[in-house]
C-alpha cells in the first residue's frame, strides 16, 4: 500500500454523477469498521520520566486496571527500556496494548547517553517492521505491530521550566515518535503557577524547535475540540488508583489533611483531557501519523543510507529487486576479496614462521658442530696430556731404577776400600 | 537581722552571669550563615523567604532549559541583617544554583566543597594572625538540602553530594515540596531516607542528646523531633485567607495547604529546630568538629610538607591561596626577582 494518500481522481475529469436509487456503498466504511474489530487492534505507549514520577500510576489510572509492576529503584548503571504487553477488551473490541516504560531515567549522575537507550528501541521496532515489509513472503495483516504510536513525556512539577534532560531527550525524539507533554504530579502547583508554567514549556518547546503531536485540525467532526485541547498542552495531570468517598460517591482521588485531589474533576487536573485526546478521540490518528511520517522518514533514510535511490540518471524506475541484487553481489563481492586478502596473509605468515624455524635449526646445528669440535679438542689435549704424564712417570722409574741400584753398588765399592 | 547578713554572707552573686552573657551577646550581635542546596525548582528559595518572614530574592533571573544544559555551580551569598526583640543577627544565606542542572553532573558538588575549604581557611588564616579583633566568621554554619518528593528515595546525585559534604557541614537533609505527599506517602518517603542515609553511611546532623534532668515534656518533644526527620517542608510566598485568619499557604482547588499548621507539614518543626533551639548548637558543631577537623588536617599536611621543604623562615608557613589573583602573582615575582638581584 502506498503510504501517502492517493487522490484516486485527480487525474481525470471529475463527474459528477447522481444516483437514481440507493446503491449501497455507503456501509463501506462500517465494513472497514467491522473488518478491524474481528482483526483487533494494537496501540504502543512509550512512558518517559524520571523513576518515581507517576508513569506506572498514570497507565493504571487511564486503562482502569492494575498492570502488574514493581517499583524501580534508583540506582540503575544505566537507562532500559522494559515493554509489556497486555489483552484488553471493551465492549467487542479488542485491544493489544504495549506499554513500554524507561527504567533508570534521570538517575544517573551523568546523564549525556540517557536518550541512546529509547532512540534505539524506537528504531529497533522500525527496523523489525521494515525487515517484514521487505520480505518475500510476508504476512503483514498477521503482524504484531510493536512500533511505538505514542510517547508520553513526564515533566517534573517545578513550576520553573523544563529540565535539561528533558529539552536533550525530546529533541533526539521528536522526528522518530508523537510526542505529548504532560506535567507530572500536577496536585503540587496552585493554577496560577500552573498557568505560567505551562506557558514556559511550551515556549521553551517552541524556541527549540521540538515538535510535539498535534491534535489533528483538519478532521471536521474533531476540529473544535482538538483545536481547544492543542491550547492546554502539556497536560498536567494527577494519577491515582485509589478510592475516596466524596459526597456519596466513591471517585479515584488523593486524600491530603488539607482536601481531596479528584483525578477526574477537570477544574483539579487535565486527566480527562489526557484520556479523551489518546484514547477517545485520536488513537487511531496516532496510529496512522506513526505509519505514514515517522515510519516512513525512518525507511527513507534507512533505504538511503543502503545507497538505493528512486530514479537512476536516464529516470529509469529501479526495481527495488535488481537494486537488492546489486547490491548482494558487491557485498558477496566484498567478501570474497576479503576472504582471498585473509587467506594470502596467512600463507605468508605460514611462510614466515616456517622461515624463522629453519634459521633456528640451523643455528642449533652450528652450535651443536661447534661444541663437539670444543669437545673433541678438549678430549685431546687431555690425551696428551696424559701421554706426557705416563712418559714422566716412566722416566721416573726408570731413574729411580737406576738410583737404586747404584746406591747398591756403591757402599760394596766403600767397604773394599776400608779393607785396603 | 542577723539571719539577713548570713545570707548576704552565703551569697555571692556569680548566679548573675547568664544574665551577664545574654546582656553582652545581646550587645555583640549574632551572626549566622545557612546554606541551601539541591536542585532547581524545589522550592528553596521560597522556604527560606518563609523561615525569615522576608523576600530575599526579589529579582532573580531564572536559567532557562537550554542554558543549563552545560551549567556550572555557582555560589551566591546573600546578606540580611534582622533584628527581633533588640537581638540582631547577620544572616547570610549561602545558595547554589546550578547544582544537579546539568545534563552531566559529574562533580558538580567540587565548587561547594571548595567554597566551604575556603572558608576554613580564612578563618585559620585569619585566627593565626597577630591582629585577632575583628574576625568575620563566613563558615557555613548548616547546610539544608533538598531531596525531591518524586521519587522513591534518595537518588545517587544526593547520596553523593552528601557524603562528600558529611564531614564538613551540618547536613540537614529536607524533603521539598511535600504537598504532593499524603501522610502515608510522606512516611514510607522518610522511612526510606532514613534507611538509606543510614545504609551509605552519611552523617546528618544529629541533634543533641537531652540531659538526662530536663522534664519530661521536653524529652519527649525532642524524641517526637528526631523521629521526623528528614523534615517534610512547604514554603510559600503568598499569605492566603483560612479558617478566618490570615497565613501563609497555597491556594488550591481543593484545599489550602497552611505552611505553620504542622499537620500539613513540617515547617514549624524545622523552624524551632533550626532559629529557635538550635542555632547556637549547631554553630558550636561547625566550629568544634567540622573546623577543628579541616584545621588538624591542614596542619598535618603543612608539617609533613615542611620536613620536605626547607621554608622556614616565617612562623607561619604560608598556605596557597585557592584562587590566586593572576596580576598579584606577576607583581610578586617580580618583587622576588628585585630582592635576589638586590641581593647580588
Amino acid at each position: 500500500m502506498a503510504a501517502t494518500d492517493v487522490d484516486i481522481f485527480s487525474n481525470e475529469e471529475k463527474r459528477n454523477l447522481s444516483l437514481g436509487g440507493h446503491v449501497g456503498f455507503d456501509s463501506l466504511p462500517d465494513q472497514l469498521v467491522s473488518k478491524s474489530v474481528t482483526q483487533g487492534f494494537c496501540f504502543n505507549i512509550l512512558c518517559v520520566g524520571e523513576t518515581g514520577i507517576g508513569k506506572s500510576t498514570l497507565m493504571n489510572t487511564l486503562f482502569n486496571t492494575m498492570f502488574e509492576n514493581e517499583e524501580a529503584s534508583h540506582y540503575q548503571n544505566g537507562v532500559y527500556l522494559r515493554p509489556r504487553t497486555y489483552d484488553l477488551q471493551e465492549s467487542n473490541v479488542h485491544l493489544k496494548l504495549t506499554i513500554v516504560d524507561t527504567v533508570g531515567f534521570g538517575d544517573q549522575i551523568n546523564k549525556e547517553e540517557s536518550y541512546k537507550p529509547i532512540v534505539d528501541y524506537i528504531d529497533t521496532q522500525f527496523e523489525n517492521y521494515l525487515q517484514e515489509e521487505l520480505k518475500i513472503k510476508r504476512s503483514l495483516f498477521n503482524y504484531h505491530d510493536t512500533r511505538i504510536h505514542i510517547c508520553l513525556y513526564f515533566i517534573a512539577p517545578t513550576g520553573h521550566s523544563l529540565k535539561s534532560l528533558d529539552l536533550v531527550t525530546m529533541k533526539k525524539l521528536d522526528s522518530k515518535v508523537n510526542i505529548i507533554p504532560i506535567i507530572a504530579k500536577a496536585d503540587t502547583i496552585s493554577k496560577s503557577e500552573l498557568h505560567k508554567f505551562k506557558i514556559k514549556i511550551m515556549s521553551e518547546l517552541v524556541s527549540n524547535g521540538v515538535q510535539i503531536y498535534q491534535f489533528p485540525t483538519d478532521d471536521g467532526a474533531v476540529t473544535e475540540i482538538n483545536s481547544s485541547m492543542n491550547a492546554h498542552l502539556p497536560f498536567a495531570v494527577v494519577g491515582s488508583v485509589e478510592e475516596v468517598k466524596v459526597g456519596n460517591k466513591a471517585v479515584r482521588a488523593r486524600q491530603y489533611p488539607w482536601g481531596v485531589v479528584q483525578v477526574e474533576n477537570e477544574s483539579h487536573c487535565d486527566f480527562v483531557k489526557l484520556r479523551e485526546m489518546l484514547i477517545r478521540v485520536n488513537m487511531e490518528d496516532l496510529r496512522e501519523q506513526t505509519h505514514a511520517r515517522h515510519y516512513e522518514l525512518y525507511r527513507r533514510c534507512k533505504l538511503e543510507e543502503m545507497g538505493f535511490k528512486d530514479t537512476d540518471p536516464d529516470s529509469q524506475p529501479f526495481s527495488l529487486q535488481e537494486t537488492y541484487e546489486a547490491k548482494r553481489k558487491e557485498f558477496l563481492g566484498d567478501l570474497q576479496r576479503k576472504e582471498e586478502e585473509m587467506r594470502q596473509m596467512f600463507v605468508n605468515k605460514v611462510k614466515e614462521t616456517e622461515g624463522e624455524l629453519k634459521e633456528k635449526e640451523r643455528e642449533l646445528h652450528e652450535k651443536f658442530e661447534q661444541l663437539k669440535r670444543m669437545h673433541q679438542e678438549e678430549k685431546r689435549k687431555v690425551e696428551e696430556k696424559r701421554r706426557e704424564l705416563e712418559e714422566e712417570m716412566n722416566a721416573f722409574n726408570r731413574r729411580k731404577v737406576a738410583a737404586e741400584t747404584l746406591s747398591l753398588s756403591q757402599p760394596l765399592k766403600k767397604d773394599k776400600d776400608k779393607k785396603n | 537581722m542577723k539571719s539577713e547578713e548570713s545570707e548576704d554572707k552565703q551569697y555571692v552573686g556569680f548566679a548573675t552571669l547568664p544574665n551577664q552573657v545574654h546582656r553582652k551577646s545581646v550587645k555583640k550581635g549574632f551572626d549566622f550563615t545557612l546554606m541551601v542546596a539541591g536542585e532547581s525548582g524545589l522550592g528553596k528559595s521560597t522556604l527560606v523567604n518563609s523561615l525569615f518572614l522576608t523576600d530575599l530574592y526579589k529579582d532573580r533571573k531564572l536559567l532557562n532549559a537550554e542554558e543549563r544544559i552545560n551549567q556550572t555551580v555557582e555560589i551566591t551569598k546573600h546578606t540580611v541583617d534582622i533584628e527581633e526583640k533588640g537581638v540582631k543577627l547577620k544572616l547570610t544565606i549561602v545558595d547554589t544554583p546550578g547544582f544537579g542542572d546539568a545534563v552531566n553532573n559529574n562533580e558538580c558538588w567540587k565548587p561547594i566543597t571548595d567554597y566551604i575549604d575556603q572558608q576554613f581557611e580564612q578563618y585559620f588564616r585569619d585566627e593565626s594572625g597577630l591582629n585577632r579583633k575583628n574576625i568575620l566568621d563566613n563558615r557555613v554554619h548548616c547546610c539544608l538540602y533538598f531531596i525531591p518528593p518524586f521519587g522513591h528515595g534518595l537518588r545517587p546525585v544526593d547520596v553523593e553530594f552528601m557524603k562528600a559534604l558529611h564531614e564538613k557541614v551540618n547536613i540537614v537533609p529536607l524533603i521539598s515540596k511535600a504537598d504532593c505527599l499524603t501522610p502515608n506517602e510522606v512516611k514510607k518517603l522518610k522511612d526510606r531516607v532514613r534507611d538509606e542515609i543510614e545504609h551509605f553511611g552519611i552523617k546528618v546532623y544529629q541533634f543533641p542528646e537531652c540531659d538526662s534532668d530536663e522534664e519530661e515534656e521536653f524529652k519527649q518533644m525532642d524524641k517526637e523531633l528526631k523521629e521526623c526527620t528528614p523534615f517534610a517542608v512547604i514554603g510559600s510566598n503568598t499569605v492566603v485567607e483560612a479558617r478566618g485568619q490570615r497565613v501563609r499557604g497555597r491556594l488550591y482547588p481543593w484545599g489550602i495547604v497552611e505552611v505553620e499548621n504542622q499537620s500539613h507539614c513540617d515547617f514549624v518543626k524545622l523552624r524551632n529546630m533550626l532559629i529557635r533551639s538550635h542555632m547556637h548548637d549547631l554553630k558550636d558543631v561547625t566550629c568544634d568538629v567540622h573546623y577543628e577537623n579541616y584545621r588538624a588536617h591542614c596542619i598535618q599536611e603543612m608539617t609533613s610538607k615542611l620536613a620536605q621543604d626547607n621554608r622556614t623562615d616565617s612562623p607561619l608557613p604560608i598556605l596557597p591561596l585557592p584562587t590566586p589573583d593572576v596580576e598579584t602573582e606577576r607583581l610578586i615575582k617580580m618583587k622576588d626577582e628585585e630582592v635576589q638581584n638586590n641581593h647580588h
